[in-house]
């Protein structure tokens, strides 16, 4: 186990109601200094809610946040200065220019933009040609870029980053976790939430979280490794009426679509052979069927999860 | 400091960069002091009056001639029938009647007693009165004569009679436009400090910006400094810009001291600003903003004494006048501006309206940091 100084985040039984919609409910984890922490969930798991109070930009109702040695609500002003926190909605000045948004955040932190432009030289360099552009007419995955470089403005230790991939297109997403990666090697710890599984994978640790509850946290491999059921692939030139049958099928657990497949996964391990199942279909009236064994991935295990819940 | 200083730096980009701000700074003032200044005016320049004269008299066209003669009326035209004349105020095309009865003169001579009947209409039961004031006033004019000259052909001597003579301190002419200056100059500086501090910092709420500016260490107090100071700084423009407006236009006289008009503005614009910061924590977005200082600006400018004396409003509404920040600076700047008055003649509005800018930003600045 880490010793006390290396925890970057710490959460103890930390528990958020909104009215009585529970957004958070008792929550317990440690986050490792220089760690990429990736929280996965669908909307409204409590993601946001979540890195408002690391931020401190939220009081919990119940239970403890500390980031470093500083107490969230007790310690907020140290804990602004460390930490870097981009939220999920842009929240720069759309009238100010991509540079007076930086200066301005520069200045506020007392540093300056040639101080640390070591650290978001990579980030910068991208968006630096539009300069003198106002941030409002920036395209998203500049803003992004933007929104990025302002977090860490300040050399944060750790940066907290709210769906930033969100709305944002596929290479530029690609090109987002790549900076994550640089970054995490200056030693910084990350956190970061996002609805796409896909995702995951590229964290060090992920939390999979449901209706303000963490169902698991681990390493994306070892999740996706402890998974102990069987899944098959299955594909019919039906894919519609395939979900349907596979859903009436008599050792049926659950069925979920995922992409052109169908995963099908059965009660109580394997009791079916594939030819069993082949024949089942076909007398549904399926043709080109085609019925193949494969590994769990991380979303196979969350809908698992979310299903046990 | 020097976290107020960016602040105010990048508030005064975004101020100058705003496609609706700066026209509403600049062209406020000019539209609202031209049009207003000059349209809002309590003279009646153009009565339309119909006469209907039953008498025909030497007597009866006389007292005609008089309102002839007055630059006030405009005499649409004469008629027999009360009726027409009727109409007339019906179809709008009349503001008044003046109905002279058959032996007018006869009743004059004979029983020292003419009878005339005004019928006014009072629709606008202001326009009613001045007509009423305007039109009683020729005729008693004309009963003098009346009366001195049939005194005079007895006695044959001049006949004593009280003479009244008027003179209107402080506005000797009587000039409608030196009286609604400086009361529109308080409506501008308050709508000004008011209302785009209001806008202003909602917006941050609206675009989101209020959540990164929260996670950074940037104190409290130095925010809202940094926020209003641009607004009070906008707002004593305004009030110089205005003045210098009125000079150039209207000549309105300046008999006080400037500097006193300023030091009073200062303090007044803090409660402006105060009210400002009020309404953007009880608002979410721009439009509430505007409906909740679309609420507060027509009570308090109609009750702030810029038409109606306030001395003339009902005792509970000069009560209720209290915590109307209008009417101290509305009674100050007319008192400094017209009458001249000193430090010590304003010293009680200065000091209520110190109080009172101490209890509403206190009050703003707690229920912000509670919302926020």
């Amino acid at each position: 186990m880490e010793t006390q100084n290396q925890i970057a985040v710490k959460v103890g039984q930390l528990s958020r109601s909104y009215g009585k919609v529970k957004a958070l409910d008792l929550l317990s984890f440690q986050i490792v200094k220089g760690e990429l922490f990736g929280f996965i969930g669908p909307d409204g798991a409590g993601k946001t809610t979540l890195f408002r109070i690391i931020a401190s930009l939220l009081l919990p109702d119940v239970g403890s946040v500390k980031v470093g040695d500083f107490d969230t609500v007790k310690d907020f002003k140290e804990i602004r200065k460390i930490t870097g926190y981009m939220p999920g909605r842009f929240s720069l000045y759309h009238d100010l220019t991509v540079e007076e948004n930086l200066n301005f955040y520069a200045s506020i932190f007392g540093t300056s933009l040639e101080e640390n432009y070591e650290l978001i030289k990579d980030i910068y360099s991208a968006i630096e040609p539009f300069k003198k552009r106002r941030a409002g007419k920036l395209s998203g995955g500049m803003k992004q870029k933007l929104a990025l470089s302002c977090a860490l403005i300040h050399k944060p230790e750790i940066l907290i980053l709210d769906e930033p991939t969100t709305g944002v297109d596929a290479v530029s997403r690609v090109e987002f976790w790549d900076m994550l990666k640089h970054l995490k090697t200056m030693g910084i710890t990350i956190l970061v939430s996002t609805p796409y599984m896909d995702e995951a994978s590229l964290c060090d640790r992920v939390a999979l979280m449901q209706k303000g509850k963490i169902l698991t946290i681990d390493k994306p491999e070892s999740i996706t490794a402890n998974f102990k059921k069987e899944i098959r692939a299955v594909r019919s030139d039906n894919i519609y009426q395939l979900i349907i049958d596979l859903r009436e099928y008599r050792h049926t657990e659950s069925v979920h679509p995922f992409g052109q497949d169908v995963h099908f996964i059965e009660k109580g391990g394997i009791s079916t052979t594939a030819t069993e199942l082949t024949d089942y279909l076909h007398q549904k009236g399926h043709h080109h069927i085609h019925i193949q064994n494969i590994n769990a991935g991380i979303e196979d295990c969350f809908m698992d999860l979310m299903k046990e819940e | 400091m020097k976290t107020i200083i960016y602040i105010l730096q990048k508030e005064f980009i975004q101020v100058f960069r705003d496609k609706t701000m700066l026209p509403m700074i600049f062209f406020m003032p000019i539209i609202q002091l031209i049009v207003l200044v000059n349209a809002a005016t309590f003279e009646m320049n153009s009565i339309n009056l119909v006469v209907v004269d039953k008498d025909l008299s030497t007597s009866s066209r006389q007292l005609v001639n008089k309102f002839k003669g007055s630059e006030f009326y405009h005499l649409k035209e004469s008629t027999f029938s009360l009726k027409d004349a009727e109409d007339q105020i019906l179809h709008r095309k009349a503001d008044a009647i003046l109905h002279i009865h058959k032996g007018f003169e006869q009743d004059l001579i004979t029983e020292n007693n003419g009878k005339i009947q005004l019928l006014v209409n009072a629709i606008n039961s202001t326009a009613a009165g001045l007509i009423n004031a305007y039109t009683t006033m020729i005729i008693s004019s004309y009963n003098n004569q009346v009366r001195a000259e049939m005194i005079n052909m007895i006695q044959a001597r001049p006949v004593k009679q009280i003479k009244v003579s008027t003179s209107f301190w402080y506005n000797p002419e009587m000039n409608y436009k030196t009286f609604m200056l400086p009361g529109i100059l308080v409506i501008l500086v308050t709508a000004i400090g008011m209302i785009l501090t209001a806008i202003n910092l909602v917006r941050e709420k609206e675009m989101g910006t209020i959540e990164q500016i929260n996670v950074t260490p940037i104190r409290k107090h130095h925010f809202l400094i940094g926020k209003l100071l641009p607004f009070w700084i906008i707002a004593i423009f305004e009030l110089a810009f205005g003045l210098l407006i009125g000079k150039v236009l209207y000549q309105v006289p300046f008999v006080g001291s400037i500097p006193l008009l300023f030091l009073f503005a200062s303090i007044y614009i803090l409660v402006a600003l105060g009210i400002g910061l009020l309404i953007s924590t009880l608002a979410n977005s721009q439009q509430q903003v505007m409906f909740i200082a679309f609420f507060f600006l027509i009570v308090f400018i109609l009750m702030s004494g810029i038409f109606t004396p306030v001395e003339s409003m009902p005792y509970w509404a000069q009560k209720v006048n209290v915590i109307n920040p209008f009417s101290y600076f509305m009674k100050a700047i007319r008192m400094i501006m017209l009458k001249g008055s000193g430090f010590f003649d304003v010293l009680k509005e200065m000091l209520s309206l110190f109080v009172y800018a101490f209890i509403v930003l206190s009050l703003a600045v707690w229920r912000y940091r509670k919302v926020a």
